[in-house]
Order: C-alpha cells, then sequence, then structure tokens
C-alpha cells in the first residue's frame, strides 16, 4: 500500500512539475531559447505572490488575477528589451544573458525579501484530503495535477487553434519566411515569453502553497523542469506532462525507499532514459 | 609569381615576443613573492591563480569546443573529495592524492561525456548542472566523508605538507601558482596541437570544420575529458587552501561556476588573454565592490550581461579590435612581403 501511495502522491506532484516545465517548453519551441534564468522566475512570481496577498490580504489563487498579467507584461518586456538581441545563429549569448539574468533575480530576491524562507498560505485546501479506495488523497496536490492538465490542454488548443498559434508555429518553422509573411517575429516572441511567464506565474503560486521558499530555490525548479522537458520529448507539451509525472513518481518511490534519497532518485531516472532513449519519450523535434 | 613569393606567412609577432618576455619575468617575481609578500596577500593571489585556471579550463570548453558547462562544480567539488578520501583513508601524501586527482578526474569525466553529449547546445548546459547536482546529493549521503555537514583536513595531513606555517603557506602558494601556469601552458600548447587546430576550426564554423574532414564528436569529447581531469586537480587545491569541504560548498555553482563565467565573458570568450584579463577585471570589482553583498553580485550580473549584448568579444575583443595586438602567438597571419619590383 506505502508503494501505491508513492505512485499516487509522485504522479500528482508531477504535475507541479509539468507546470514548471510547460513555460520552458513553450519558448524552445517557438524560438529555440532555453531560460536559465526559469526557475528563478517561477520564484520571483511566488514572491510577487506574496507581496499581492500580504498587500490585499486575499488567498493566493485569487492573487493570480493579478500575479500572471504582472509576469506576463514582464515577459513580453525582458523579451522585446533584453531577449529579442540575443537571439541567431549562436546558442552563447542566450544561454549566458539568461545564465546573468538568473544571478541578478536571486540576488535582487535576496536584497528585497532577505534570505528567510517564506511561504504563501492558501487557507484549509493546503490539509484537506479525500480518502480514495483507502488513500489519502490531498485536495492541493490534486487541484494542482488537474491544474497542469488544464494548462497543457490551453497551451495545446492555442498553438494548434487559434491565430496566435498559427503565428508561433509559422516562427518556429522559419522565421524568415514568418517576416516575410507579414508577421513581426519580435513582437510574435514577445507574446510568447508573456505566455510563458504566465504559466511561470501558476507554477509560482502553486510551488509558494505547496512548500516554502527562498531566493536560492530557482535553480532546482529549472532542473526539476528541464527534466521533465527531456524525459517526456522536446516540442511535446503532453509528453512534458508526463516527463513531469514519471519525475515525480521517481522521486517519491525515491523517498520511499530513503528519505534522503528524493531530489537524487529524480536525476537518476532523468539519466537513465537519456541514457537510454537520448530523445526523450515521445519527442517531435530535435534539439 | 606564386603567393608564396609575394607573401609572409607568421604566427610570432613583436607584441608577442614582448609578452611571452615579460610574461616569465612576471612568472619569476611572483614565484619570489613569499618573501616579499604577507600572508593575506599571497592567499589572495592563491585564489586568483586557481579561478584564473578555472577560466581557462571553461574558456576551453565554452569558447573553443563549444560546450558551454554550467556544471564544472561538479569536478571541483570531485578534486576536493578526492584530496580529503585519498589522505585520510588511502593515508596517501597529499602531493600524491593531488595528483591522482587529474587522473581519477578524467576517468569520471569519459562516461559522464559520453551521457551528456547526447544533448545538444543549452540542453547540454543544464546536463552537466545535473550530473553536479548528482555529485552533490551522492557525496551528502557518504557518511565517512562527514555527509552534508562536511569534513575538515586533519592536522597532521596538512602538517605533512612541509615544516612550519610560513613553509606551509609558500607551498601551498606555490602550488596554485604552478597549476595557473601549467593550465595555461596546457590550454596555449593543445591550442597549437593537431587537435587545437581541430577545435578552432569547429569554433569558427563547425559545419565547414566538420566537412574538412574533422571528427567533430571525439575532437569536444577529447577536450571535456581533459578539461574534466584538469578542473579536478584545480579543486583539489582550492580545498587543499580551505582546510574543509562540505557537499554544498563543493559544488556550489555561484563559486565555480557563475563567478568563472563572469570572468570569461567580461574579459572575452574564445580567446587566451580573455581570462586573463577577466580574472584582473573580476578581482579589482571584488575588492573594491565586495562590501555590497549581494548588490554586488547584481552588478556583476548586469555587467555581463552588457558586454554579451554590446561586445560579445569583451574586453579583450574591443583592445583587439582596436589594436590588432596578440600576446599569444596562436593563429597564422599572412601579410604581403615589402616590394621588391625592379
Amino acid at each position: 500500500m506505502d508503494w501505491i501511495n508513492a505512485i499516487v502522491q509522485g504522479t500528482l506532484l508531477g504535475g507541479l512539475y509539468a507546470l514548471f516545465a510547460a513555460g520552458l517548453s513553450l519558448i524552445f519551441g517557438v524560438m529555440r531559447l532555453v531560460n536559465i534564468a526559469h526557475g528563478d522566475l517561477i520564484v520571483l512570481a511566488a514572491y510577487l505572490g506574496l507581496t499581492v496577498t500580504a498587500a490585499l490580504s486575499m488567498n493566493p489563487f485569487v492573487a493570480l488575477i493579478l500575479v500572471v498579467p504582472l509576469m506576463a507584461g514582464f515577459g513580453y518586456v525582458l523579451q522585446r528589451g533584453v531577449l529579442n538581441w540575443t537571439l541567431g545563429d549562436d546558442i552563447l549569448p542566450p544561454l549566458l544573458v539568461t545564465f546573468g539574468l538568473s544571478v541578478i533575480i536571486q540576488n535582487a530576491l535576496l536584497e528585497g525579501y532577505s534570505a528567510d524562507p517564506q511561504k504563501l498560505n492558501a487557507g484549509a485546501i493546503e490539509v484537506a484530503s479525500a480518502n480514495i479506495g483507502g488513500l489519502a488523497v490531498g485536495y492541493l496536490p490534486l487541484v494542482m495535477f488537474l491544474t497542469a492538465v488544464l494548462v497543457v490542454a490551453v497551451l495545446q488548443w492555442i498553438f494548434y487553434a487559434t491565430a496566435l498559434g498559427r503565428a508561433f508555429r509559422a516562427v518556429s518553422d522559419n522565421q524568415d519566411i514568418a517576416q516575410l509573411m507579414g508577421l513581426n517575429r519580435r513582437h510574435v516572441f514577445g507574446l510568447a515569453m508573456a505566455l510563458s511567464l504566465a504559466v511561470t506565474a501558476i507554477a509560482g503560486i502553486f510551488l509558494g502553497v505547496r512548500t516554502s521558499f527562498d531566493p536560492a530555490t530557482g535553480p532546482a525548479r529549472l532542473i526539476f523542469g528541464f527534466e521533465a522537458v527531456i524525459i517526456g520529448g522536446l516540442g511535446n507539451l503532453w509528453g512534458t506532462l508526463a516527463g513531469g509525472v514519471i519525475l515525480g513518481v521517481a522521486q517519491s518511490i525515491g523517498a520511499q525507499i530513503n528519505p534522503g534519497w528524493q531530489i537524487l532518485s529524480g536525476h537518476i531516472a532523468f539519466l537513465i532514459i537519456l541514457a537510454v532513449r537520448p530523445r526523450g519519450l515521445f519527442p517531435r523535434m530535435d534539439g | 609569381m606564386s603567393v608564396v613569393d609575394t607573401h609572409r606567412v607568421f604566427r610570432v609577432t613583436t607584441a608577442s615576443r614582448i609578452a611571452s618576455v615579460l610574461g616569465l619575468l612576471l612568472l619569476l617575481a611572483l614565484a619570489a613573492a613569499p618573501w616579499w609578500m604577507g600572508r593575506a596577500d599571497l592567499r589572495l593571489l592563491g585564489e586568483i591563480y586557481l579561478y584564473l585556471s578555472l577560466a581557462m579550463l571553461w574558456n576551453l570548453l565554452a569558447g573553443y569546443a563549444g560546450l558551454v558547462s554550467v556544471g564544472q562544480q561538479a569536478y571541483v567539488g570531485l578534486g576536493g573529495y578526492v584530496l580529503f578520501a585519498l589522505t585520510i583513508f588511502g593515508g596517501l601524501h597529499p602531493f600524491t592524492a593531488i595528483g591522482l586527482s587529474v587522473v581519477i578526474g578524467a576517468i569520471v569525466a569519459i562516461p559522464v561525456a559520453a551521457l551528456i553529449f547526447r544533448l545538444r547546445g543549452a540542453y547540454f548546459a543544464i546536463g552537466t548542472w545535473v550530473i553536479a547536482e548528482v555529485f552533490r546529493l551522492g557525496f551528502a549521503q557518504v557518511s565517512a566523508l562527514g555527509g552534508g555537514s562536511g569534513i575538515s583536513l586533519p592536522v597532521d595531513v596538512v602538517r605533512s605538507l612541509a615544516d612550519g606555517r610560513d613553509a606551509r603557506e609558500a607551498t601551498s602558494y606555490w602550488l596554485t601558482l604552478g597549476c595557473a601556469a601549467a593550465v595555461m601552458a596546457i590550454a596555449y600548447l593543445f591550442l597549437r596541437s593537431r587537435n587545437g587546430l581541430a577545435l578552432t576550426a569547429i569554433r569558427d564554423n563547425e559545419l565547414a570544420a566538420s566537412s574538412l574532414g574533422i571528427d567533430i564528436w571525439r575532437s569536444k569529447f577529447v577536450v571535456y575529458v581533459v578539461v574534466g581531469g584538469l578542473t579536478t586537480f584545480v579543486g583539489s587545491l582550492i580545498f587543499l587552501q580551505k582546510l574543509r569541504i562540505s557537499p554544498d560548498a563543493a559544488f556550489s555553482v555561484n563559486d565555480w561556476t557563475a563567478y568563472v563565467i563572469f570572468i570569461v565573458v567580461i574579459g572575452g570568450i574564445g580567446s587566451l588573454e580573455g581570462p586573463i584579463i577577466g580574472t584582473v577585471a573580476f578581482f579589482l570589482l571584488r575588492e573594491t565592490l565586495a562590501d555590497l553583498g549581494s548588490i554586488y553580485l547584481i552588478v556583476l550580473g548586469a555587467i555581463a550581461i552588457a558586454v554579451m549584448l554590446v561586445a560579445p568579444k569583451g574586453l579583450w575583443g574591443l583592445v583587439q579590435d582596436l589594436t590588432g595586438l596578440r600576446l599569444f602567438p596562436l593563429g597564422y597571419r599572412v601579410e604581403p612581403k615589402q616590394s621588391r619590383k625592379e
């Protein structure tokens, strides 16, 4: 029973990892950009949630109404102001610029909020659970997982059923021709980053409600998100969700064996999949 | 008349001759530092040499082989733990342990490379980070090495370095100076070798290089393994200086990778002079701004972003564009001979 429990809890945790990963997967798909600051942006969103909930004394999930547009706006400005200038054939500039951004965000948060761990308080939902077939399933992990499914479904719909998604796919296939067809790729990239950071805002709020966070927790979130993307296969959002679930299950099984092995066993599962299936489980594009 | 008659091909320039003479004189003066410098200055210089070594090595990976790693702390920490484990449990002399760390680092780098070379570009970068995390979490599980809280180098191991505190400080200083000199010499000779030529070709254009018959995977693999071994060596010296190791300090991404990346980017990536200039700039900034704490890191990050956007070849690139100066004779130059029309 302990093992079934570990698998169920791990699956639900995988929803959070898929939320970490979805934004990363999205911008890689559109502009081949890997954002090293992604984890720090998740933590930034959590701190933004903290400020909004403290200032307006509202529930963190209600605070999403403010945090999502704020992060999306920041993403658009960041892309048009900085990141667009780094895109090109050379992979070094975007990598190093987002790395510098990661250090800046971490230390700015340290300066603004101190190194003390913080937490978002969502009230009774944090501890409430339902008894399903003898397993205690928390409402919060369940909501987290369903949100991840919903987010992936919405992103999938945007990508394949809207004009914006057509623009994303066009610049992804061929930037120059998309530009010739009247798309402003700088604007499209800005919108892609805005959408990515909107998802990041949701991920940040769930992170803050689920565990405590401090300015240095970003890089680990980046790594979990990255592992989910690679396990699932590049360019496949449903694959990313599956990757998050595999990572979550690996971690909770590791923790079941020895609490010290939780994170380590997630990494090892990732490395094994990389060794056996270098392109991930359900790849749609090449890195 | 063929081109050979009218043009001259050369590597060594007057500037590079002067630079090599000045460099040797500087090396001699620095080698004599224990006789004319205080203990605190020696320690600072030692730290500078070790960062210079790390920057040179990371530059070989990222600047020449296009392997942008953000996980070199895996090898720094490994070197530290190899030193501690071999001296404490193996009973080896620290010098032997430091020498062996090169071999162990290179051996570890082989399977790591085989695995993470499956990832491309930026995903390769994060893959190297995962490896470093695996090392950190793995060493935290080894209770004989202090687990998560760390371990100190026993007094008798430290004493076996040399008799007396001054002699020990001097020995440790010479080790760091020797390390920086050796890394620089190896990087220079490596770039002048066949493999280095292949690497420079890959840096300039991967597609063209492979169409000339260069085995790109193999060239990158060799660099990764050599750099892995040498980074482990630098790591063992870093923790010989610190005398204490813990997983968080040993595998710190900020200390052993972020700073090193800033040094290379600010100095100029893809040149041998860049890491030297960058190390000087980094320590000048640190000595003047370090009191600001986290603001210092924000400034550093902003400078690195600005350099990458405005002058991607760094400070050295600016100097080179303005003057054409080259201190290391690496590439060949072609110049028309003096006109001899009669």
